[in-house]
């Protein structure tokens, strides 16, 4: 089916995400507004207006009712997903990277950036029932990683934290005490930065992208590398599928490389591969320029992605999609 | 220290019993006598002795020997001196106190020679070479040696002994490349510092690794003409490498700072080149050229000059050579080699490595010259002098003897450019002509077949003589030629033939393709096939083009492709992206009709170069007959190639199963935990219903009808 262009940010997409049934979306730019769609007919249904700096990550409730966001304003804030209203904000010394709700959203799993001589920070704060309850006191605060964690995540059961970023070892951490559990080595390990990282459905493998051309698939509980899938471009945001067994790649040359010529340069499509065989399926052309984020649909039959020239391109899968044979 | 013998206290008693006041030594200006050291070892030492020594100019390599002066009394002294100093800062500049000329104690007479020290060994080499031999009166005429080369000749020894005979020692089987049971070719590939040599393994579509080598070359490697060694490059000089398993060094030819080399057609010589910065600069370049006898490594011939030697009249451009400078001619066995100056050609001949004749072949205001590639003859251009009134000319020479075999003046000519086709039988001259108002130009070719009595020449003019050339190119081998040209964004493709129409031949076009995006030409070694390429502008469109039917074969596109080569059989084609930028770098590599078989991406791409064959040794006759029973020889390797897809398909689908089957035991494994955490999952999430079931849930679709209140107004109704 002809995508659908989802023209509401002026700045560059930073990341996107799905409610659980998989009828909203929910989109960060470095505009300052989330933005709240429709995710079958691309609608717009609103915004959420209060941060003063670009946004970098967000993550929404079980049953959507709560949004988290993360910016770089130096504040997480807590939405009313319905009204749009700000429950609650969370004020930090240094730019907010990510977000991530617990199973449950009792907990959320903050990363802010090293800033003006503080060093990187995972956190951990307890979200209230009751926003009137909620306080800024850390559950659990995590340093060490050297540059910005650029991705935080929760592990199974959350019992781990998950975290990688610029020094391109994803770690695993205690969530109870911040003990460092696991971390990757230099063999199997990534070689740049991590761009992002992305959860399987049941939290039992995910997989990072990184600015060294491949993207890896890892066990989130022995932090085994399962598969290799190797670009020709740096990655900047990756998905995988919860119905087939595809995995999504979106990247492309940073701008200040891309020559001007032909959109081609710059490697912009989204690339599909095998999850298993890690053969390459096919790509999906259309932004005009690099792939920040990308998100899959929870049924499996759409996602969407988000560029740096500011639009969200969301594709229904067409029919002979699910028909495709390796 | 000395504290390692006597620690502090007992040199302060000993001080006292000898009756020292040690507060009024300044120790800092005790000197010990030199060489001895009281056994105490000085720790400045140790430093000097744990750093490596460094290198200092030992040599007097700039120090030079000045025989045969006059023997002059004291009084003259100065005089000689003045003029010895005068003849010799021309050539370079002396070093203060760099003049010494012994005085005979006895006689106070000067002794017949000086010593000068130059600043530079380079300055000294010059001063020996310009000087040696001059005159400065009948009586006296210098003989001028470099310092260091007397004590070579002290060390002659006397007696002749024989050379000591080394036992035979079998050389590496240098064309064991050739003897590959499937035919493959190799290729190297130089990528970031490494250096990596494959097989092309067509049949599996992947390259199959020899050799490789981190920092092999300082900064390029070359194959040589007939694939027997690969050349690399350093700062002292280069090595050619070959062998049988592996690459072992087989000679290296010191050079130093070399920058370009060239082999021979033949391989039996590879030229050295390398230019230097002037010492002063309003002097010139100084280049040195080297020539190495490639089976034994010796050096057999160097040329020195300036820059300005070994540009004049080339194609060069104000300051840069072109590479190669010496041109070699006479076919494969490399008999001559030859050079172009002002008013002259210089040609060598490899027997003795001088001049033939013993004198250069004066041509006025030769501009270029090329040989023909199998047979001693040159080709000379000279343009149009005196305003027109002497006409330009291109004439062909035979050498030795420096016969003219033909002569074409030529009329208003702005450029030529020789093209001759590689088995030395026809030569086409692109001529670029002036309109009558002289204000633009435009193109006709002149083509000579050289293997025809008296050399017949032919004028061909474009169908649209205003189109430009773009590019132009003989068919290996073979009668036919290819033509881009045209105006503008889509030129025309054309090709034409030697060979039509009766007992006289006459060239003919075949056909024209119009509006190609091409601008260059890449024939297959073996003729018949062609690639039309669109490089830089076009964007890498490829067209795999069958001359001999006149049909486009295949399309393709190398994104942003740089570089295409040909394998030496004709069999594939190498398509390139080096890193002139920094994207899309890597290679593809394609069938000759235009399959993609497979690309390599790699990361600061240099080069990619085949491995040249040898001619082969078949008789025409042979090929001839080969070609009829094609299909009587294809059987065998038909057989062979579906074997070999058998295979590869069947070890892919192991592969396949074999992941599968290992993701099927993670799978497992993680359903496994997730069954057992579903009850902690189920806590955490206060008993809601859990998560996996998400699919399974059962929606129900309720319209819930609210009423929402805006505004309540109340108006008094009368």
């Amino acid at each position: 089916m002809r995508p659908i262009l989802m023209k509401g940010h002026e700045r560059p997409l930073t990341f996107l995400k799905y409610n659980r049934e998989g009828d909203l979306l929910f989109s960060c730019a470095k505009d300052h507004t989330p933005t709240v769609w429709f995710a079958d007919d691309g609608e717009r249904l609103g915004t959420y207006r209060g941060h003063n700096g670009a946004v970098w990550c967000c993550d929404v409730s079980r049953d959507s009712t709560r949004l988290v966001t993360g910016s770089a304003d130096q504040s997480v804030k807590l939405w009313d997903v319905q009204t749009g209203t700000q429950l609650y904000t969370f004020n930090f010394n240094s730019p907010a990277r990510s977000v991530d709700f617990s199973v449950g959203d009792k907990l959320v799993v903050i990363t802010t950036d090293p800033f003006m001589g503080n060093p990187s920070t995972i956190q951990v704060k307890r979200i209230a029932r009751d926003p009137a309850d909620q306080t800024s006191d850390s559950v659990l605060t995590i340093k060490g990683p050297q540059g910005r964690i650029n991705r935080a995540v929760w592990g199974p059961l959350n019992k781990t934290i998950i975290s990688a970023g610029e020094d391109s070892i994803i770690r695993i951490w205690d969530a109870e005490t911040g003990n460092l559990l696991k971390e990757t080595d230099k063999e199997s390990g990534h070689q740049k930065t991590i761009s992002s990282l992305c959860m399987s459905a049941d939290k039992s493998h995910f997989l990072t992208g990184s600015a060294d051309k491949s993207a890896k698939l890892w066990d989130s509980r022995s932090l085994t590398l399962l598969k290799t899938y190797q670009m020709d471009r740096p990655v900047n945001a990756v998905a995988i599928s919860p119905l087939l067994d595809h995995v999504v790649i979106g990247g492309g040359q940073e701008a200040v490389n891309v020559t001007m010529t032909d959109r081609r340069a710059g490697k912009f499509e989204a690339k599909f591969y095998h999850k298993i065989l890690q053969d390459e399926i096919g790509g999906v052309k259309g932004h005009f320029g690099p792939i920040n984020a990308l998100a899959f649909n929870p049924d499996g039959r759409s996602f969407s992605s988000g560029g740096e020239d500011g639009y969200v391109r969301l594709h229904h899968f067409d029919p002979e999609y699910f028909s495709i044979r390796m | 220290m000395a504290a390692a013998a006597l620690s502090m206290p007992e040199i302060e008693n000993k001080a006292m019993n000898l009756g020292i006041d040690l507060s009024t030594i300044d120790f800092d200006n005790i000197v010990l006598p030199p060489g001895d050291d009281f056994g105490i070892n000085s720790d400045d030492e140790d430093i000097l002795h744990e750093e490596e020594a460094p290198e200092f100019e030992t040599g007097y390599g700039n120090v030079i020997v000045v025989d045969n002066l006059p023997v002059v009394s004291p009084e003259k002294f100065a005089k000689l001196e003045g003029v010895i100093r005068k003849i010799y800062s021309q050539t370079g500049v002396i070093k203060e106190g760099g003049l010494w000329m012994p005085v005979n104690p006895d006689t106070n007479m000067t002794l017949g020679y000086c010593f000068i020290e130059f600043n530079t060994a380079q300055e000294a080499k010059e001063a020996k070479e310009k000087t040696d031999g001059y005159k400065l009166d009948k009586s006296h005429i210098f003989v001028v040696d470099m310092f260091d080369d007397i004590d070579r000749y002290m060390n002659v020894p006397d007696e002749w002994t024989p050379a000591e005979i080394k036992p035979y020692e079998a050389g590496d089987h240098l064309q064991h490349w050739l003897t590959d049971e499937k035919a493959r070719d190799q290729f190297v590939i130089r990528a970031g510092t490494v250096t990596e040599i494959f097989w092309n393994d067509a049949r599996q579509v992947r390259p199959d690794p020899v050799y490789q080598r981190q920092y092999w070359t300082d900064s390029f490697v070359q194959w040589s003409p007939l694939g027997t060694y690969l050349a690399t490059v350093h700062r002292q000089g280069a090595a050619v490498w070959g062998g049988k398993s592996t690459f072992n060094r087989i000679h290296r030819f010191p050079h130093n700072q070399v920058k370009h080399i060239d082999f021979s057609p033949g391989e039996r010589f590879l030229v050295t080149y390398s230019s230097q910065e002037p010492s002063n600069p309003r002097d010139t370049h100084r280049v040195v050229l080297n020539i190495f006898d490639l089976g034994t490594g010796k050096l057999m011939r160097d040329f020195r000059g300036s820059v300005d030697d070994f540009t004049t009249g080339g194609s060069g451009g104000l300051s840069g050579i072109s590479w190669p400078i010496f041109k070699w001619g006479g076919g494969k066995e490399d008999k001559y080699f030859a050079r172009i100056g002002k008013n002259a050609i210089y040609v060598y001949e490899t027997e003795t490595f001088i001049l033939v004749d013993k004198k250069s072949y004066k041509v006025d205001n030769v501009v270029d010259f090329s040989w023909s590639p199998t047979d001693s003859i040159l080709a000379l251009f000279v343009p149009e002098l005196g305003g027109g009134n002497q006409p330009a000319r291109v004439s062909l020479v035979q050498m030795p003897g420096k016969v003219e075999l033909r002569q074409k003046n030529l009329f208003s000519v702005s450029d030529c450019k020789m093209y001759w086709q590689s088995n030395g039988e026809y030569l086409a001259v692109k001529v670029d002509r002036y309109t009558k108002t002289k204000k633009s130009t435009y193109t006709g070719f002149e083509l000579f077949r050289i293997k025809e009595r008296d050399i017949p020449i032919e004028v061909l003019e474009l169908d649209n003589k205003n189109d430009k050339i773009i590019a132009f190119a003989w068919e290996p081998k073979g009668h036919r030629f290819a033509v881009i040209h045209g105006d503008g964004p889509r030129p025309d493709v054309s090709f034409y033939s030697m060979k039509t129409g009766g007992i006289t031949a006459r060239v003919s076009k075949l056909t024209t393709l119009k509006a190609k995006q091409a601008n260059a030409l890449y024939w297959s070694p073996a003729g018949r096939f062609i690639v039309l390429a669109g490089l830089k502008g076009f964007n890498g469109q490829l067209e795999f083009y069958n001359v001999d039917d006149l049909e486009t074969m295949a399309t393709g596109e190398h994104f942003m492709c740089t570089d295409i080569e040909w394998d030496p059989t004709g069999r594939y084609v190498a398509t390139a992206v080096t890193s002139v930028h920094e994207m899309e770098n890597g290679f593809h590599i394609w069938s000759f009709n235009g399959k993609l078989l497979y690309r390599i991406p790699k990361d600061h791409f240099f080069q990619f170069q085949w491995r040249p064959r040898p001619p082969s040794l078949l008789s025409p006759e042979k090929e001839e007959e080969i070609s009829r029973n094609l299909r009587k020889y294809s059987k065998k390797y038909e057989a062979e190639d579906q074997d070999v897809s058998l295979a590869l398909s069947e070890q892919d689908r192991k592969k396949r199963r074999s992941l599968q089957e290992e993701w099927e035991t993670w799978t497992a494994r993680w359903k496994q935990y997730h069954e057992e955490e579903r009850e902690l999952r189920l806590q955490l999430r206060d008993g809601e219903a859990s998560d996996d079931e998400g699919s399974q849930e059962q929606y129900e679709a309720k319209e819930v009808e609210a009423e929402e209140v805006l505004d309540v107004h109340e108006e008094i109704v009368d």
